[in-house]
């Protein structure tokens, strides 16, 4: 057809603003770099994407040379144990952060969980009793958490989430006036304090704990859950684009209430390893156990932004905290230091993910001009 | 229906038609008695100033808002009260600036968001599990049909240039059946090589018989593709013809409101 190229756009006006969906603002296409600087930002890239695991084998190697004793097996299987509950905590956290919210109230409902877990094994003698309680109570506060949050409108669930955390902790003590209660089912006390002689090693007792297991397995059906089912594709579109997400058919606030409703399970079975590795519900046993599980998954890369996040960097995430606290403690390092460590460690990890994000920014302008 | 100096009528019963609508917002009027058809295979571009009425009208169109007066219909099926999702329903599908894509998720996530090929059919379909390669493998035939390249199909749409992005939400708008497509500004965002190849896959959907709809505020691009041009001024169809280089400065006069007379 005719254009003969003389014209120039009309109206250069409002509306030839950039993308807005652009939220990292694309800078402006200038032909620099082509090929060559295509291959270097791709290997940076892929380099930056394996920033968790990189940090954990850092950590590890570091810590291996500096202690004799931190790479023996049986340190390992206490590595590992410590980090299960974290572990559990941290794949539930992974689902709510990837719809870009956050649950606060994981530490007060795994206390709440257990307090009631325990009651009921004390009471009944029932172990199918006292761990379907425990599993029912957690999934039920996440239930109230994403109800409270989609149906009530509250504007961001830090604060439903908040609310809980404060409520279920009062809860917890209240039913068990305020004193841990002792005594759990066998079941549970191998489920969280157990051995796994079968795994070579670690001797007549065994060196790899039961716990790991656990975390092995519920990584495992998120993994799959996430990556076969619709649901798990949900998740990432309504993180990715809440909107679009609507506008596509997908059903919003099901698959958000959903996310809180697994989040609490979560809880629950964090919940029976702690009871197991205690032999005992304690009210306050949960307690600023969120803020590990919320470290762990920013540590594992995903963003608050939303619609990012694996199974696998959660849980390095989460075995990035459980190795530096171990480590400091062998070395007999005062245990506060931890914590600055764990501080850290989350703003190094977050600042290599901001590194990410402006790389792939280039990336993408490099693509406009580069590709025939 | 191509490049014809006179503004030939539409061949065969046209996709869409606009008949006498009008839409106010308080005291404002913004669409004032739009009457216009669209034929399969035909790309129509709506031109005018901001605030001319384009946006209101292509909403109108796609179910977000509803007209005071008048009819939309769509295939002889009458869509005007129809919300949106419905007339996504009926086969129009509109790619707004904002391009509404999954910015985490590879292309063929994209294009069956909402709509996962996935089994069993007793199961929710929360539950189902998806046929990820069957999704994978017609995503690869609908770009290859469009001749959209992409360096990486297996890529999050977060690292494709602002065109291989306006390409994928173009593609995903005409990967289900659809027999109109609205794009709002296509080009507004793009340099010179990445609109040249937006705009040809604008004529692949004329091509396959897709009926566009082409808000635009380069009048190049218009010409380059548009089979007519529809000017809109302050809510009122103020002129329409064959978009040529002849009559570039009758679009210019109708668009800044120099003339006030509809042609043809």
């Amino acid at each position: 057809m005719a254009g003969d190229g003389r014209g120039t756009p009309l109206l250069a006006g409002g509306a030839r603003t950039p993308d807005p969906a652009d939220r990292s603002g694309r800078p402006g296409r200038r032909p620099d770099g082509g090929a060559r600087g295509h291959a270097a930002l791709t290997t940076a890239l892929a380099a930056l994407r394996i920033g968790p695991a990189a940090i954990l084998v850092l950590l590890v190697v570091v810590l291996g040379l500096l202690s004799d004793v931190f790479l023996s097996l049986e340190n390992l299987g206490n590595v590992l144990k410590q980090s299960a509950v974290i572990c559990v905590l941290a794949l539930g956290q992974l689902l709510v952060v990837v719809t870009r919210g956050i649950d606060l109230s994981v530490g007060s409902n795994l206390s709440l969980s257990a307090v009631v877990g325990a009651l009921v094994w004390r009471d009944s003698g029932s172990t199918t009793l006292a761990v379907a309680a425990t599993l029912l109570v957690g999934t039920l506060v996440g239930l109230v958490n994403g109800l409270l949050y989609v149906k009530g409108r509250l504007p961001h669930p830090f604060i439903p989430t908040l609310a809980m955390l404060s409520a279920a902790s009062g809860l917890a003590l209240y039913l068990s006036h305020s004193e841990t209660v002792q005594g759990v089912p066998p079941f549970v006390d191998e489920l969280g304090a157990g051995r796994i002689a079968a795994v070579p090693g670690g001797g007549e007792v065994g060196w790899f704990p039961t716990a790991a297991l656990v975390v092995l397995v519920v990584a495992l059906l998120v993994t799959l859950v996430t990556r076969v089912l619709v649901w798990g594709r949900w998740i990432y579109a309504v993180g990715g684009n809440p909107e679009a997400a609507v506008r596509n058919g997908i059903p919003v606030p099901s698959v958000l209430i959903s996310v809180y409703v697994v989040c609490g399970l979560l809880a629950g079975v964090a919940a029976l390893l702690t009871m197991g590795k205690g032999d005992a519900g304690s009210p306050t046993s949960g307690a600023l156990a969120e803020l590990d599980a919320i470290a762990a998954v920013i540590i594992g890369g995903a963003s608050f932004l939303g619609g990012r996040g694996s199974v696998v960097n959660a849980l390095t995430g989460a075995l990035v905290i459980a190795v530096l606290r171990n480590g400091l403690n062998l070395l007999g390092i005062d245990p506060n230091w931890q914590y600055m460590a764990t501080g850290a460690v989350i703003v190094a990890a977050v600042e290599l993910d901001v590194l990410r994000g402006h790389l792939e920014a280039r990336f993408r302008s490099l693509q406009a001009v580069s590709t025939p | 229906m191509t490049g014809d100096a006179t503004t030939a009528p539409p061949s065969g019963p046209p996709v869409l038609s606009v008949r006498g609508v009008s839409k106010r917002f308080g005291a404002v009027v913004a669409l004032d008695d739009i009457t216009f058809d669209v034929a399969p295979g035909e790309v129509l571009a709506l031109l005018g100033d901001n605030g001319a009425g384009k946006s209101t009208l292509i909403k109108t169109i796609s179910g977000v808002h509803r007209p005071d007066e008048g009819a939309v219909v769509l295939a002889g099926v009458d869509i005007t009260a129809a919300n949106a999702m419905t007339v996504r329903a009926h086969g129009v599908e509109t790619v707004y600036q904002d391009l509404a894509l999954f910015d985490n998720l590879d292309p063929a996530a994209n294009f069956f968001a909402g709509r996962e090929d996935a089994g069993p059919g007793w199961l929710p379909r929360a539950l189902r599990v998806m046929r990820r390669r069957r999704m994978a493998e017609r995503t690869r035939e609908l770009l290859e049909r469009l001749q959209v390249t992409l360096p990486d199909l297996a890529a999050q749409v977060a690292l494709m240039s602002g065109g291989q992005r306006q390409a994928v939400a173009v593609a995903r708008a005409v990967a289900f059946s659809s027999r109109l497509v609205i794009l709002d500004e296509p080009t507004a965002a793009l340099g010179l090589r990445e609109s040249a190849r937006v705009l040809d896959l604008v004529r692949r959907l004329k091509e396959d018989g897709v009926a566009v709809i082409l808000v635009s505020h380069s009048l190049d691009h218009v010409m380059a593709v548009a089979d007519r041009a529809l000017v809109l001024r302050r809510g009122r169809a103020v002129g329409e013809t064959v978009p040529t280089a002849g009559n570039h400065e009758q679009l210019v006069a109708w668009i800044v409101g120099a003339t006030d007379t509809r042609a043809g």
